[in-house]
């Protein structure tokens, strides 16, 4: 890692790769990337480069997983050994686990999870490349992910955050604001039906920043939703588009 | 009262639909009195209904529906099936079976065995139990010969279209005989092979082209064609 910069904003009050405070990073993504999953969707939010593969609803196995009441929601957040500067161990880590219960539970409130009884869905998200906010990146690719899989949804879920980089409060932190920033806010929201599905704070914040940054974060979120929308239709209109 | 959509718009899930005085029907859902989207589809409204034909679904088994399956276990008294669903069928011997079932005079995988295809009629289903299977009507059992394709189970009412108007049209040109399972699996059988291709390709496009408009007359012109042009190679009988 290189050493701390003095200042992570510069005088013109832009951000160490050139942005303002309340811009995101360009988002592209796209649906239907990989033919063997029932439903997948492909993310690059800045330098982060995130796949997210969805199966089911399916039996669940182990059988004893299966709820009699219920459809159970099952997350893998994984980091390719080559996703960081330094060799990271594939074996699943303490952070991978706790990121994998965090986006599963981002993503629960979306679902009909009564409408299934018995059954499973997996969904498994796979960072390539990793440059600060994976967690809200692959919640946003996961989601995209379920929809294309034909899983029945209330929203679709976008993932945003927000932050504190010297005394400033800014959106969509990169991973050298996240390491040496003072505080990082990452919201999952389901735009349409405005219900905010994740909320976490790492940091100290005064409750006015912190409100400041909820809603910077929402507003990066309700940007991102409108490409996440374009990208689930792109899939469909291609065709449409080529007949017509 | 209004309504937020031109009709066959492409919605995705969490797309506002209509307010107020209006029904929710397939892959639609109401939160405060609002209709949504709950799946990625095409809106459209007959009366007060607003339905969204989904381009993206899975097969949900209801009873009486012809399903086409694989039996993928052979158990003590009756077979799992695998009908492309979120749950695994069974299929009880004593069904298939005309006769009283005895386990120690039957062999079951003499009857069906892993890997087979069967067409079969859901019996039974609820929340609680899976499906149970049924082969006891003229037109069902297991299959012998034919190819096998697979399409999004939702694309089934547009593969048979009005009054059964496209898959007739499919059946009349290409001669093969056509059985819809309505889990998405389709079974094509004709007198030779390049008559079923014919018959494949012509689903296939339909479901890769079931939500543009002119579908039908575009059908009409592929099986035309591919009736025209004669096959190149002289067909091995089967």
């Amino acid at each position: 890692m290189n050493e701390k910069p003095d200042k992570l904003i510069d005088k013109k009050g832009l951000r160490g790769d050139g942005r303002k405070a309340d811009e995101l990073r360009p988002v592209k993504l796209q649906v239907g990337v990989l033919p063997n999953a029932d439903g997948s969707a492909y993310i690059e939010h800045g330098k982060n480069k995130i796949l997210a593969g969805a199966f089911g609803p399916r039996e669940m196995h182990p059988k004893h997983l299966a709820q009699a009441d219920r459809m159970v929601l099952r997350c893998r957040y994984h980091m390719a050994p080559f996703s960081v500067p330094e060799r990271k161990s594939p074996a699943p880590s303490r952070r991978e686990v706790e990121l994998s219960k965090v986006i599963k539970e981002s993503l629960e409130p979306a679902l009909f999870l009564e409408l299934y009884p018995r059954t499973g869905v997996d969904v498994f998200v796979e960072v390539l490349q990793a440059d600060g906010g994976t967690r809200c990146a692959s919640i946003t690719a996961a989601a995209l992910a379920i929809a294309d899989a034909g899983v029945p949804m209330r929203d679709l879920v976008v993932a945003c955050a927000a932050g504190k980089v010297d005394d400033t409060v800014v959106v969509d932190l990169y991973d050298a604001e996240d390491k040496l920033g003072a505080a990082d806010v990452p919201v999952a929201y389901m735009p349409n039906l405005n219900a905010v599905t994740l909320l976490q704070m790492d940091g100290i914040l005064s409750p006015d920043e912190f409100e400041k940054a909820v809603n910077m974060a929402m507003e990066g979120c309700k940007k991102i939703y409108a490409l996440q929308k374009e990208a689930l239709k792109t899939k469909y209109m291609v065709v449409k588009e080529a007949e017509e | 009262m209004p309504t937020f959509f031109e009709k066959k718009q492409l919605v995705t899930p969490g797309e506002l639909l209509a307010e107020g005085d209006y029904l929710p029907g397939e892959n639609t859902f109401v939160e405060n009195g609002k209709i949504y989207a709950s799946r990625i589809g095409l809106v459209d409204s007959d009366n007060k209904k607003v339905n969204v034909v989904a381009l993206r679904a899975f097969y949900v088994p209801k009873m009486g529906d012809i399903v086409i399956g694989t039996v993928v276990e052979v158990g003590f008294n009756g077979w799992t099936v695998d009908i492309k669903a979120p749950y695994s069928a069974m299929l009880r011997a004593s069904d298939v079976l005309s006769r009283p079932f005895k386990p120690q005079n039957d062999e079951l995988s003499a009857v069906l065995n892993t890997g087979d295809l069967i067409v079969a009629k859901i019996a039974s289903y609820d929340r609680a139990h899976d499906p149970q299977l049924t082969v006891g009507e003229p037109g069902l059992g297991k299959i012998t010969r034919g190819q096998i394709l697979r399409v999004t189970p939702t694309k089934i009412p547009r593969i048979i279209g009005r009054k059964g108007s496209m898959i007739s049209m499919i059946k009349q040109e290409t001669n093969c005989q056509i059985i819809l399972g309505l889990n998405g699996v389709i079974l094509v059988t004709g007198k030779s092979l390049r008559e079923e291709e014919v018959a494949i390709e012509a689903i296939r496009k339909i479901e890769e082209e079931s939500h543009t408009s002119g579908l039908t007359d575009r059908i009409t012109q592929l099986l035309k064609e591919k009736k025209q042009t004669p096959p190149k190679l002289e067909e091995t009988p089967q």
